[in-house]
């Protein structure tokens, strides 16, 4: 029965092999594509057909993209905003789930129930008084301000809960008997355990605020502050459709870090992804 | 003293801790207290807080500049009278159905195609090839789908008139530009579904997958009448996050189309923005945001009242 199976699935699998191969071309086909036009001279860069390996490459459009807006600010920007969102959330989540997990205090169920549902309300409801309230803290138009609220983080925190409760509870009851207290628990016993869980919160943190967009786009309103999303957007405003790789050129430079997470923390990132969906 | 009464006395002494809390008990409380402060002052200042401030100020006029005043309703009735409000709420439902029910079809089919029959290194080529979107940015994706889609030079309309199609009015004519946001939406966020569904199917016990093949079921009728009710917990996890982030869409429309040409791709979310940031109306973007919130609870509670009737949980 088995050969015959594997026989009538020979033909099959591979009309889906050739189907999930066409699918993943068109997923990737305009990646591929914006990586080799931003190699073409700007001026030929918008001729059809496209190339996908350009017949004179250059990096002349990558030279442009220096010249007319400041990357290296921008990525600086990026750079710091996404760090300390990342380390900012490992600790809050990470102290906060422990709480939750493994130590014992009153309205333990009302606290986490307010932080869980605190994931249901959309950014787009509470933006205008969190614009308020960071103005009336002076921090509009500063790259605190994009990070301080990001700080708190419902998932994160249901994440490093699941993760905690997920570890033998032997362990911190064997340092008690040995006369550790709950800090001491904490630090030398459950902590040093905690890292793929944060890793988790940090890869997925990295993700989502290097490509944020609408925060940035109502917090920060001088250019010194942009961070490369918003730089990428105003470059293809400043230059309209005129040149192409340019634009292009600028999109590649801002996806190398994503790209870099994408092949570091391929797992961590799907297992986050996963769970922020299972675990709903 | 029988060795009775030495028991119940030791389980008196175990039952009944003494009243006042134990250095150890207050250590723990002040630990949490400490540990939970963080992300509880966070939440109340950036969430809480932000929500009641949204229903106060959807009750009034404000710019900033001038002090607010009282505007009772006006807000919502001007919302509901508002063509651009109104057309937003009916952009958003038209781009969250066709998004979602693209993401989720092409997920499901994807996912069921990419069985354990693949080899190995096939499989994880084609998932990491699904999934690779969702790490960039929705924004500058959008930057490089208005050059794909650009009705002379664009690399899709060049593609399509090798099969014959006429070059498509894409992003520039109201009947095509909604679609265009849809299928660059639905390109970046379908492995997000595609991810839940490969993980759905591999808590599926392999044995109901034999039994059923024993039976004489096959294909495609074998997924409909086993698979998919087995994949039910899956598919509603799925819907109810693809509809939520949905209703929240602002990148692609905001880069693609700047919400037009007209109203035509103009969603709720872009309203909010234009009406807060570009126009200084205050209230007005409370009100519609507080709908928009009202929204997505509705739909998600009725997401969960009809999963009752249609999911199976093993």
């Amino acid at each position: 029965m088995i050969p015959v199976n594997r026989m009538t699935y020979g033909l099959s699998s591979w009309a889906r092999i050739a189907g999930l191969g066409v699918v993943a071309l068109l997923t990737l086909g305009p990646v591929i594509w914006t990586v080799s036009t931003s190699l073409r001279a700007p001026a030929e860069s918008f001729d059809l057909p496209p190339q996908i390996i350009p017949s004179a490459p250059t990096t002349e459009a990558y030279s442009q993209v220096f010249a007319q807006i400041d990357v290296w600010l921008f990525a600086l920007n990026s750079t710091l905003v996404t760090a300390l969102i990342a380390v900012g959330q490992m600790i809050t989540a990470g102290l906060a789930g422990y709480a939750f997990a493994r130590l014992e205090f009153r309205f333990k169920k009302p606290l986490f129930g307010l932080v869980l549902a605190t994931m249901m309300v959309p950014l787009q409801v509470t933006i205008v008084p969190v614009f308020l309230i960071l103005k009336s803290m002076g921090l509009t138009d500063t790259l605190l301000g994009l990070i301080i609220p990001a700080w708190p983080t419902a998932f994160g925190t249901f994440l490093m809960r699941q993760y905690f409760l997920g570890m033998p509870k032997d362990l911190g009851e064997a340092a008690m008997i040995d006369g550790a207290g709950p800090w001491r628990i904490f630090r030398s016993v459950y902590a040093p355990l905690a890292a793929p869980g944060l890793a988790i919160v940090g890869v997925l943190a990295f993700n989502y605020h290097w490509n944020e967009f609408f925060r940035p786009l109502i917090l920060e309103t001088s250019t010194d502050n942009f961070t490369l999303p918003l730089g990428l957007v105003s470059l293809q405003g400043n230059l309209g459709t005129g040149s192409v790789s340019v634009v292009l050129a600028g999109v590649v430079l801002s996806m190398i870090p994503a790209i870099a997470v994408f092949a570091v923390g391929q797992r961590p990132l799907r297992e986050g992804i996963t769970s922020a969906g299972v675990n709903r | 003293m029988t060795t009775t009464q030495h028991r119940a006395e030791a389980k008196a002494a175990v039952r009944k801790p003494e009243p006042r809390p134990s250095a150890r008990e207050r250590g723990t409380r002040l630990l949490a207290a400490l540990f939970l402060a963080p992300t509880v002052i966070g939440v109340l200042v950036f969430t809480v807080v932000p929500i009641a401030g949204s229903v106060v100020l959807s009750f009034f006029h404000w710019n900033v500049i001038d002090s607010p005043t009282f505007a009772g309703t006006d807000n919502y009735r001007a919302a509901f009278t508002d063509d651009t409000v109104l057309v937003s709420f009916s952009n958003t439902l038209v781009f969250m159905f066709f998004a979602v029910a693209l993401q989720l079809l092409l997920a499901l089919v994807l996912a069921l195609a990419l069985d354990n029959r693949l080899p190995g290194w096939l499989r994880s080529t084609f998932r990491s090839a699904f999934f690779f979107p969702l790490v960039l940015s929705a924004a500058s994706i959008s930057v490089v789908m208005k050059y794909l889609f650009n009705q002379e030079f664009g690399v899709i309309n060049w593609l399509l008139g090798h099969v014959g199609i006429d070059p498509v009015p894409w992003l520039t004519s109201e009947d095509s530009a909604m679609a265009a946001v849809v299928l660059v939406y639905v390109w970046q966020q379908f492995g997000f579904s595609f991810l839940l569904f490969v993980g759905g199917l591999n808590n599926i016990p392999k044995e109901i997958h034999e039994a059923a093949s024993l039976d004489g079921a096959t294909g495609i009728r074998k997924h409909l009448a086993i698979t998919l009710p087995l994949l039910s917990p899956t598919l509603l996890v799925a819907s109810v996050v693809g509809i939520i982030n949905a209703l929240q869409v602002f990148e692609q429309p905001y880069v693609l189309t700047d919400g037009g040409p007209g109203d035509s791709t103009r969603t709720v979310v872009m309203v909010i923005y234009q009406s807060a940031f570009e126009q200084l109306r205050f209230g007005e973007a409370s009100a519609v945001g507080v709908l928009l919130f009202a929204l997505i609870l509705a739909v998600t509670a009725l997401q969960f009242r009809l999963s009752r009737r249609f999911v199976h949980y093993q």
